[in-house]
């Protein structure tokens, strides 16, 4: 662990759990969408929901939405700054079953190419948080360390290939969680690293068959 | 190199007769394996965060989230202009100051540097800013001394906990007043030994505090009460300085710390279900915010 976990980091005020873990939240639903957001719906639960005017947490996730760092000072105008890039929002509270006090779902859409993510996560202290869900899929995604999410059919050997052309250019692997629905049908992985994959190893996994997408997760 | 015990700290500066932000510094660029100019330029950039903050707060009435605080430091300037001479340049009231404006500021959604949290971050950058002007030190002396903060700070993450939540205030406030008292020690020209002991007697004065925000809120105790532990930390550090020990050593404060958190009801570590949370007045003010 780093002092400037101590001493640090610069962040927009009052809670790291409330407005800086929050800002990483929007922000980790940002990266993982990758497109256009045209429309997002922020639901938020438990303490998050109980203080989130007061702790700015609904304009600090909004911001990371709008792509913000949690020491943006742009995160208090985030509302305002929304509705000048045409990002439609809406804010409301949940009660979700078994999740940490603060947790928000949101849900992004882009109307254009039909797209739609759904994630779950949760800001668990010092402003660190982890992604819980994405699409109704359990997970567990900290933004921690350079991290891989990948889509791919299910098919024998799959997991095999991608690990391959990762150590292919000596990319060592820390943490890998893979997950799947039904047997044969769209596999799920992620792969946390210790080094930063470059655009290569992006685009060899890309042109790999069974594969279906490849979103590259920088640390936040 | 590495140390676990604030006793490691101090006993690794005196065996390379050097200070603890320069151990603390070392260590950094070994277990990072980033240069040591990188370091010490975002320990700058830390500082200026700081400044900055204390600065704006000082001159503006700032609108927090649940408006129960916001011109406290801008009162107290105001106060000290028109007070005497001695008033003014009283580092105590320096210190008070730069305290309320930080966490104002905080509270205010503005940028400040979370150190040991942000709901208390206003406490280290007070006392060193406030020695600093005092002294007319340079921002290179300053940094040093976050470096010792920062290290101090690490050993208690490490041993115990900084989260409201699990440790109740003394793990916030508490422990920033130590990391700050031990910093305010090396700038003051005291020994390593000298800034553990400033450590452990701030520390132990904060021993058993809790976390009952009102609201919910980073508002009410904690942005008056990151000034009253930001003078707590710099009269550690005078005590310190003139040589008074603490006669419980600093890494068995951080084990008392640690079992007081243990034992502290669940309603009083940042739930807001007992203390102040639940006097009548904060009670009628939670209501009055949910509308």
């Amino acid at each position: 662990m780093s002092i400037f976990e101590i001493m640090g980091p610069a962040m927009i005020g009052p809670s790291s759990s409330h407005t800086a873990g929050a800002a990483r939240i929007g922000r980790m639903a940002r990266l993982l969408f990758a497109d256009k957001i045209d429309r997002a719906v922020v639901k938020l639960h438990g303490s998050f929901a109980d203080t989130a005017v007061g702790h700015g947490t609904d304009r600090a996730i909004i911001g990371g939405l709008l792509g913000f760092l949690p020491d943006d000072e742009r995160l208090r105008s985030s509302f305002e700054l929304a509705d000048k890039q045409g990002m439609e929002f809406s804010l409301e509270e949940v009660k979700l079953r078994e999740v940490h006090p603060n947790t928000a779902k949101i849900e992004l859409y882009n109307e254009e190419n039909n797209k739609k993510l759904e994630i779950v996560a949760s800001s668990i202290g010092g402003g660190r948080i982890k992604v819980t869900e994405i699409n109704g899929s359990p997970v567990e995604l900290t933004g921690r360390m350079p991290t891989l999410w990948i889509l791919h059919h299910d098919r024998p050997g799959e997991v095999g290939i991608i690990t391959s052309i990762l150590g292919s250019y000596k990319i060592n692997i820390a943490f890998m969680q893979v997950y799947r629905n039904r047997k044969g049908d769209i596999g799920s992985c992620i792969i946390e690293m210790d080094h930063k994959p470059n655009e290569y190893v992006i685009k060899h996994l890309e042109n790999s068959e069974d594969i279906i997408q490849v979103r590259y997760l920088p640390r936040i | 190199m590495e140390y676990a015990t604030i006793e490691e700290l101090v006993s690794l500066a005196e065996a390379a007769e050097t200070s603890i932000s320069e151990i603390v510094l070392q260590v950094e660029v070994e277990e990072e394996e980033i240069t040591e100019a990188e370091i010490k330029k975002s320990m700058l950039a830390n500082l200026k965060v700081m400044k900055d903050a204390v600065a704006y707060g000082r001159q503006n009435n700032i609108q927090t989230g649940g408006g129960l605080v916001g011109d406290e430091a801008l009162k107290l300037g105001q106060y000290l202009t028109a007070a005497a001479e001695s008033e003014k340049n009283n580092i105590y009231n320096k210190i008070i100051t730069f305290a309320l404006a930080t966490a104002e500021v905080n509270a205010g959604m503005g940028k400040i540097v979370a150190g040991p949290t942000a709901g208390a971050s206003g406490i280290v950058p007070a006392v060193i800013l406030a020695i600093g002007e005092e002294n007319d030190l340079n921002d290179q002396s300053m940094s040093e001394a976050l470096f010792t903060a920062a290290g101090l700070g690490y050993v208690v993450s490490k041993k115990a906990t900084l989260a409201g939540a699990a440790g109740g205030c003394q793990a916030e406030c508490g422990v920033g007043a130590a990391m700050a008292a031990g910093a305010a020690v090396e700038l003051r020209g005291g020994t390593p030994r000298m800034a553990a002991d400033a450590f452990a007697m701030a520390l132990k004065n904060m021993l058993g505090l809790v976390c009952d925000p009102v609201a919910g809120l980073v508002e009410v105790p904690c942005v008056k009460r990151n000034a009253f532990a930001a003078a707590h930390a710099y009269t550690a550090s005078t005590m310190a300085l003139a040589g008074i020990r603490s006669v419980i050593p600093a890494d068995e404060v951080i084990m008392a710390m640690t079992e007081i958190g243990d034992q502290m009801p669940t309603c009083l570590k940042e739930t807001s279900r007992g203390g102040l949370a639940v006097t009548p007045t904060a009670l009628k003010i939670k209501e009055e915010l949910r509308d």
